[in-house]
């Protein structure tokens, strides 16, 4: 049987008290109601404190109503595990759920971790940058990171569905307070497509925290009648439980919309006009030990009265530096909360209040600030001391009083995150002791309490107007509705929020990082004084709640420290996003199998039949090897390398990038762009080439064939298809539009089936085909066309084995059945995986770009010389060729290697050393190194300084620690004279 | 995330484009000296204010064209063709 509520009020308030909801709070059983959020429901059970501080595990309470709190961050367990940092405050109770303290071992309640609080001395500000270099961080890090972070991620698989939605409209509204409503009402009478999203999961902001009449209403039916308006309008979408995180480039803004159970939903909203009608945060006052579980923000504990029928505390002191903290002051003393006394930094108060207080025998304690506060767990009383005339210090004379919460009000700041990450500048008003707005280059208004109007009826009066205008913006005729309200209200705030007394290690500024103000001091003593600096060396504002509650207050302190008016110390800019987000909301459908769909091969389902074993090869999934017969890796890899080396291997090189060039000037464009010269390539006819970036950088090779006179076929590596087909119409587009010819990229038009090895003309003579495949007809870079086992083919005498190889190209619906006829004609054809073809390249010294080379290899580097001197006319990189450094003998050149103790295990990354002089030097990396069945050692390829020199010598590898002697060779291993290439 | 009128497609998302850098930087003759080159490779103008830059349609038309956009508000005041001269914008100083 649940508890009794024992906080929860009779009457009042936005909850249904005929729908009670069972929750679980650490293992108790206890009671809401619908319409409560977690907090309120906890509060109305007198839990006062909720979790753990993050750095000194100091307990806390529910802090606020809303987005800022940093108390009641807790952890839900749905469906699908835990949920940390749930914010307690803004989520709605549901029946069953089951919550917990977070940052607490064993409990909430009798924490280990406290200890670090009682040390808290050791533990400020930089102190693991300063204390924990010895023996090596190394040594603390488990501990560190056991004790640190909110709360643990759930594992396992997540449940949850995550969508991403579009949407467009002419004026979107952040916000659904009283100014949120009016401005929709305004745009949606003018005519506006409106978007109206609020972060709480019901509408009304501070109008459902307070008394007022609205258009002769009460706040709830006014709400009521307002939402009904807005629907009957058909031109108004209301969205609830759904923040705005994010606010990007030309009205972009994302909404994430917590309102479906079970259901995450991102929108990306694209609008012509927004309204930002996110009204202000109040702002916590400073002095020792303001963290104890019971004190909270004014505003909010009135909340909790007004919205939720809790009353938060039995008694809460009131402190304030304006008028506002009046009102919450009545309210929780008209619903029975005792207030022993308003502690008003201010000397003059106005005469109505003072009355008001009166008439209740609420004693208001002018010029005086709270100094300190005790109590074991939670509060018990609070230490109040008189300002001096300048309110620079406070008086010796001071006193305490009993209370077991406080309501703390140190005037509201507007939340003007969106404006900020929309590029809105921010300027300090000193009046009004917050940021307001300055200029921003958007498509932006600024309305309520979010621009300074922190009376409704100047919240109201602003707000339809800017609805209508934002309308008017958005190319409508501006037809603002006209709303009354006969609420007063005055504000007056004085600036001092930081008490002048007391030990500054213990006046939290951050409550979420455990920021305080002694940290503020040492950043600034240690010169971290602009306001960047300061927020990451402190950490203050960087925490889950983005410093909502303590950005204002570490800067008020930060102008203090260095003598500066707080415009000139400035603000920190804010970005993305506004709360912190699931990575599944921004993931959402794009995980997993969606996360970069894979590319098949036209016969994927036959190299599955043959045990291929897949790999990702960019966004291709390609057989590394075939584990028939139960093989491993490199018992495969090698028979295959043999099969080749003897008899003939079938490799799948569809995945090679294929793309045409067309036209009367495609040979001038491609001479252009490949080191080599296209010029003599005669048609039928394959030349290899070499691509350069303009800084005479390696980007890609392949071949290049004429299929006609007018028509060439380029392959590039399979990863680098995309990119140099945009880099083909970059040249072609802005360089030589004059030039006429078509770049289509073919890729996957065609599938390629590579026989090569010894047996592979003797096999394919075998197959029904026109084609001639004698040497005489097809030599080595020559090409032809016919019909091959029943379909149109092109083969190509191309080779990247060195061996006699031919790439067969048929339409892609065909390459499974041509592989088939193929591997059926003969026992001596196995296919092979791409690690053999690695392995073969490797033993012929074929380069593999990217592998080989790297962002600092020039077409120089790897024996280009010769070509780049012969070729007369220009080509892209060609002149950057001619610098002095780029022609430097003392280049890393492309080299062989191999170990001087054949058993050594030579690997790609190892690097070349000097051996002379003090300090060894590297002088260049292995880039590619494997086992070579053909001549059963390891051999590899590298590049070495002065490598093209160094043939014969031995030099010095260093690898993991250790040192080994190889040789230096030519890169050429296997068939050095081409024979068995051009048989 | 910018909103781009491509000269062939119309207005699209900045998702269907990719960017291609400064425009109008002429590639200097084959036999020019290495300070020319070295400009042309790495030196770019990098205003505060407008910018002549071109872009692609990668994910529509695949076109490249130019764009007048301005780096402090990201506002684009003009879209034109590959090898057009730059559009005259009367009260857009450059600052
Ligand atoms: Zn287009």
């Amino acid at each position: 049987m649940a508890k009794r509520q024992k906080n929860r009020l009779a009457e009042g308030g936005c909850i249904d008290r005929s729908k009670p909801l069972a929750f679980e709070f650490n293992g108790r059983k206890l009671q809401g109601f619908a319409g409560d959020t977690i907090a309120s429901a906890l509060l109305a059970n007198g839990i006062s404190t909720v979790s753990r501080s993050f750095k000194y595990h100091r307990p806390r309470g529910v802090f606020s109503a809303g987005v800022e709190e940093s108390g009641g961050l807790l952890t839900v367990t749905s469906g699908n595990g835990d949920i940390p940092i749930v914010r307690s405050t803004l989520t709605a109770l549901a029946e069953g759920k089951i919550i917990r303290s977070q940052n607490c071992f064993p409990s909430v309640n009798f924490d280990l971790g406290r200890s670090l609080d009682f040390s808290h001395r050791l533990w400020s500000t930089g102190f693991y940058n300063k204390t924990f270099k010895w023996p090596h961080w190394r040594w603390y890090e488990a501990t560190i990171r056991r004790l640190a972070g909110l709360g643990k991620l759930a594992s396992g698989e997540d449940n949850t569905g995550y969508f991403h939605h579009n949407l467009h409209c002419d004026v979107l509204i952040v916000g659904a307070g009283p100014a949120g409503l009016a401005a929709a009402l305004s745009a949606a009478n003018s005519g506006a497509r409106v978007v109206l999203a609020e972060q709480e999961h019901e509408v009304g902001g501070s109008l459902l925290r307070q008394a007022a009449e609205i258009d002769g209403l009460e706040p709830d039916p006014w709400i009521a009648a307002t939402l009904a308006t807005l629907r009957q309008s058909g031109n108004v979408t209301v969205m609830t439980s759904s923040t705005v995180c994010g606010y990007y480039d030309h009205n972009v803004l994302t909404i994430a919309d917590r309102s479906d159970a079970g259901v995450k939903r991102f929108w990306k909203v694209r609008t012509k006009q927004v309204v930002l009608a996110t009204g202000a945060i109040e702002q916590p006052l400073v002095f020792c030990n303001n963290d104890r579980p019971g004190i909270m923000l004014a505003a909010s504990a009135m909340a909790y009265v007004h919205r939720y029928g809790v009353r938060p505390c039995a008694s809460m002191l009131v402190a304030t530096n304006n008028d506002s903290a009046y009102a919450a002051a009545f309210s929780l003393h008209d619903h029975g909360v005792q207030i022993p006394a308003i502690v008003d930094v201010r000397e003059n108060i106005a005469p109505a209040l003072v009355q008001q207080a009166d008439q209740r025998g609420i004693p208001i304690m002018p010029g005086s600030v709270i100094i300190d506060t005790a109590g074991f767990r939670r509060l018990s009383k609070a230490r109040i001391g008189r300002l001096s005339k300048d309110a620079q210090t406070v008086l010796p004379a001071s006193r305490w009083i009993r209370c077991s919460g406080i309501a703390m009000s140190g005037g509201f700041n507007p939340t003007l995150h969106l404006y900020s990450q929309a590029g809105g500048k921010l300027h300090y008003n000193v009046q009004l002791a917050c940021f307001l707005t300055a200029t921003c280059a958007q498509q932006v208004l600024v309305a309520g309490a979010a621009n300074g109007r922190f009376l409704l009826p100047d919240a109201l009066a602003e707000s339809v107007q800017a609805g209508a205008q934002a309308a008017g913006n958005a190319g409508f005729e501006c037809r603002p509705v006209a709303i009354s309200t006969s609420v007063a209200g005055s504000y007056a705030l004085q600036a001092n929020r930081i008490s002048p007394a007391g030990d500054t290690h213990r006046q939290w500024v951050d409550w979420l990082h455990d920021v305080t103000v002694a940290d503020i001091e040492q950043a600034a003593q240690e010169n971290f004084v602009s306001v960047e600096h300061m927020k990451r060396y402190t950490s203050a504002g960087m925490s889950v709640d983005q410093g909502k509650t303590s950005n204002l207050n570490a800067l008020t302190l930060l102008a203090g420290l260095t003598d500066k008016p707080i415009e000139e110390v400035g603000t920190t800019t804010f970005r993305p996003q506004f709360m912190p987000l699931p990575m599944g909301v921004i993931a959402g459908q794009r995980r997993a199998d969606f996360y970069q769909p894979a590319r098949l091969l036209p016969a994927h389902d036959w190299h599955l039949a043959k045990d291929a074993v897949f790999e990702d090869y960019g966004a291709w999934r390609r057989p590394e090897y075939y584990a028939g017969n139960g093989k491993d890796r490199a018992e495969a890899i090698r028979a295959e390398v043999l099969s080749v080396r003897r008899n003939a291997g079938l490799f799948d090189g569809s995945p090679l990038g294929k793309i045409e060039v067309k036209g009367p000037d495609a040979g001038d464009f491609l001479n252009r762009i490949y080191v080599n010269n296209i010029q003599t390539l005669k048609t039928g006819h394959i030349r290899y080439g070499l691509m350069l970036n303009e800084n005479g950088i390696i980007i890609d090779d392949g071949v290049c064939a004429r299929l006609e006179d007018e028509l060439y076929l380029l392959s590039t590596t399979a990863a680098n298809a995309d990119r140099i087909g945009g880099w083909l119409e970059e040249w072609h587009q802005c360089e030589w539009p004059h030039l006429e010819l078509l770049i289509s990229p073919v890729t996957s038009q065609w599938a390629v089936i590579t026989i090569a090895g010894p047996d592979s003309r003797y096999i394919l003579q075998s197959i029904d085909s026109d084609i001639d495949f004698s040497a005489e007809s097809l030599p080595h870079m020559s090409l032809s066309t016919g019909v091959f086992a029943g379909v149109d083919a092109r083969v190509q005498r191309v080779s990247f084995s060195g061996e006699m190889s031919f790439e067969i190209s048929v339409a892609a619906k065909h390459g499974q059945t041509v592989i088939e006829h193929l591997l059926a004609s003969s026992a001596h054809l196995k296919p092979v995986g791409i690690e053999a073809i690695l392995v073969l390249r490797t033993e012929k010294g074929y380069l593999h770009v990217g592998a080989d080379t790297d962002g600092t290899s020039n077409a120089l580097d790897v024996g280009f010389a010769g070509i780049v001197a012969k070729k007369q006319t220009d080509f892209v990189g060609k002149r950057s060729l001619l610098r002095a450094r780029d022609q430097s003998a003392e280049r890393r050149q492309l080299v062989g290697i191999e170990a001087v103790d054949k058993h050594e295990n030579l690997q790609a990354g190892a690097h070349f050393v000097t051996t002379d002089g003090a300090a060894q030097r590297s002088e260049g990396m292995v880039t590619s190194a494997c086992y070579s069945p053909t001549l059963q050692r390891i051999i590899g390829l590298g590049m070495l300084e002065k490598g093209f020199a160094r043939k014969g010598e031995t030099v010095t590898v260093f690898d993991a620690g250790r040192t080994f002697s190889a040789r230096i060779t030519d890169p050429v291993f296997y068939d050095p004279a081409g024979e068995r290439l051009h048989a | 995330m910018l909103q781009i009128t491509c000269p062939y497609c119309g207005c699209r998302d900045e998702t269907e484009y990719s960017f291609g850098g400064e425009s109008h930087v002429s590639r200097p003759a084959p036999d020019a000296g290495d300070a020319e080159w070295s400009d042309y490779l790495f030196n770019r103008s990098n205003p505060r204010g407008i910018h002549y830059e071109r872009w692609q349609h990668r994910f529509g038309c695949g076109r490249w064209f130019n764009i007048a956009r301005d780096t402090v508000s990201h506002e684009i005041y003009a879209t034109y063709e590959m090898g057009d001269a730059r559009p005259d914008l009367p009260g857009k100083a450059d600052n």
